[in-house]
């Protein structure tokens, strides 16, 4: 198997290879490889690739890990839907 | 990093990596761009990600347009090798009140005076291009075609590489700490990473624009206000253009990904230029976009944020030089359409700063409209 089948971010389908192409262009920092790769962005916000990720990262860039985390998390914590939060309008448009 | 440069840039979002890949493509040397973190990290690379014309005032038409036509062949000019995610969908505005639709009208007048291609039409038309529309608070909608989308992390990042492409030296993780001036004139910058001497400066640092002033010494008449935003899980295709409606404050798109982003104003939000979260933003958010586009209903939230609308007094770019300081150059007060207008941001700034007619009229863009008093507000803003 090579680094081309390995999916790490399986929420955008972001193989290892990827990440290696990304590094290798010069994007070290997590928050740049998010942006061009979409790693982390998907309904699990990089809660099963993030650590993943940053162990290539501090790998191939010789940074320690702790150096690498998010600066920011953002709500919500878990993915809500919208009728959870909102109002949503009935047949004839009226809010419920 | 170089300790001299032709031209310093300030700021890695749109507008800065415009500037650098206009200034390079005609011809300039020796240019240089830094960024406090990385490129489109700032209100760039935080914002809604579409693209409009359909303005209220002439000058945000203009500068709209030229960007539009840009954008539409973008790609293939910078030569980049991601996608940059160019959708044409269009913009359906909603009026929901009789003021609303007054200006709508007026509007219309005007985009097309100017060749944009903007349609007024009824609730029943906007229907049948949003079919989930729930078209009851509203009166009529304007529509025109050519808006869309763009992803503007690669938009940014293709600039930026077309720039470097051509010379331009760009240096990330690098921050401006102060600007050296000396006679009226422009001396060089110092930053985190050292010293550049130079004695051209273009001020495109976004949310922090009035920040950059106050280190050259200039007091600017822009400010920053938060604004937040959220984005969905991806779904499949089900709505073609962006929707907004400026009297319930949303706007919200699908972006050919497949998520959902929409964004909101509200009253109060903060001037700190701190990237904030507030408690109450999903709540009144939801609600309002439930509203609109009912179908939403079981879609999921995965994550809000917020970035800056850099706010000038008639909420239209200001664009050019600053009478009593030679050398220093703006690109400030987009009030959060500063990504929409980047391409235009970039043809004229480098034809200005080289002293050549520019595509638009600099006069009605520069920081001196305002002491004239002749003030355009531009009221359709989200």
């Amino acid at each position: 198997m090579t680094n081309k089948d390995v999916i790490l971010c399986r929420c955008e389908d972001v193989t290892i290879q990827d990440i290696h192409d990304v590094i290798a262009e010069g994007y070290h920092t997590l928050e740049e490889i998010k942006r061009v790769t979409r790693v982390g962005m998907g309904p699990c916000q990089g809660r099963t690739c993030l650590m993943l990720i940053l162990r290539e990262l501090s790998q191939l860039t010789n940074q320690p890990i702790e150096s690498l985390l998010p600066d920011t998390y953002r709500p919500p914590t878990k993915s809500i839907s919208f009728d959870l939060f909102g109002k949503s309008p009935k047949e004839g448009g009226e809010l419920e | 990093m170089t300790s001299k440069a032709e031209i310093v840039i300030i700021g890695g979002g749109i507008s800065g990596c415009a500037i650098a890949y206009n200034l390079a493509k005609k011809g300039m040397k020796n240019i240089v761009l830094v960024e406090k973190d990385y490129i489109s990290s700032g209100a760039t690379g935080r914002c809604g990600a579409g693209i409009r014309q359909q303005w209220g005032a002439e000058m945000n038409c203009q500068v709209a347009k030229l960007s539009r036509e840009f954008f539409e062949t973008a790609e293939e000019t910078l030569g980049y090798e991601h996608s940059i995610d160019f959708k044409q969908k269009g913009y359906l505005i909603l009026a929901a009140t009789e003021k609303e639709d007054k200006q709508s009208k007026k509007n219309v007048a005007l985009q097309n005076s100017l060749g944009i291609d903007t349609k007024y039409i009824s609730m029943e038309e906007a229907k049948k291009i949003v079919p989930m529309l729930n078209t009851k608070d509203f009166i009529s909608a304007t529509y025109c075609k050519d808006d869309g989308h763009l992803n503007p992390w690669h938009t940014t990042l293709a600039f930026a590489k077309a720039a470097e492409k051509l010379g331009v030296k760009i240096y990330t993780h690098t921050e401006v700490t102060g600007i050296d001036r000396k006679d009226g004139e422009i001396t060089g910058i110092e930053t985190n990473k050292g010293y550049i001497h130079t004695n051209k400066v273009v001020n495109a640092a976004g949310g922090h624009a009035q920040v950059i002033g106050e280190m050259a010494g200039v007091d600017l008449p822009v400010y920053s206000e938060r604004r937040q935003i959220l984005v969905t899980e991806p779904v499949a295709p089900i709505l073609d253009p962006m929707v907004i409606s400026f009297s319930k404050d949303i706007y919200c798109q699908q972006v050919p990904h497949g998520a959902f982003i929409m964004g909101r104003g509200g009253e109060d939000e903060p001037r700190d230029l701190k990237n904030t979260t507030s408690w109450d933003f999903l709540e009144k958010m939801t609600e309002t976009a439930l509203s609109i586009l009912p179908d939403l209903k079981k879609t999921r939230v995965l994550r809000q944020w917020s970035g800056m609308y850099n706010m000038s007094p008639d909420k239209q770019p200001i664009y050019g030089d600053v009478p009593g300081l030679e050398g220093f150059y703006l690109a400030i007060g987009f009030s959060g359409h500063g990504f929409m207008f980047g391409p235009a941001t970039g043809i004229i700034m480098a034809e200005f700063i080289l002293g050549e007619k520019t595509t638009l009229p600099i006069d009605k863009l520069h920081i001196s409209r305002f002491e004239k008093g002749e003030l355009i507000s531009e009221d359709s803003v989200v």
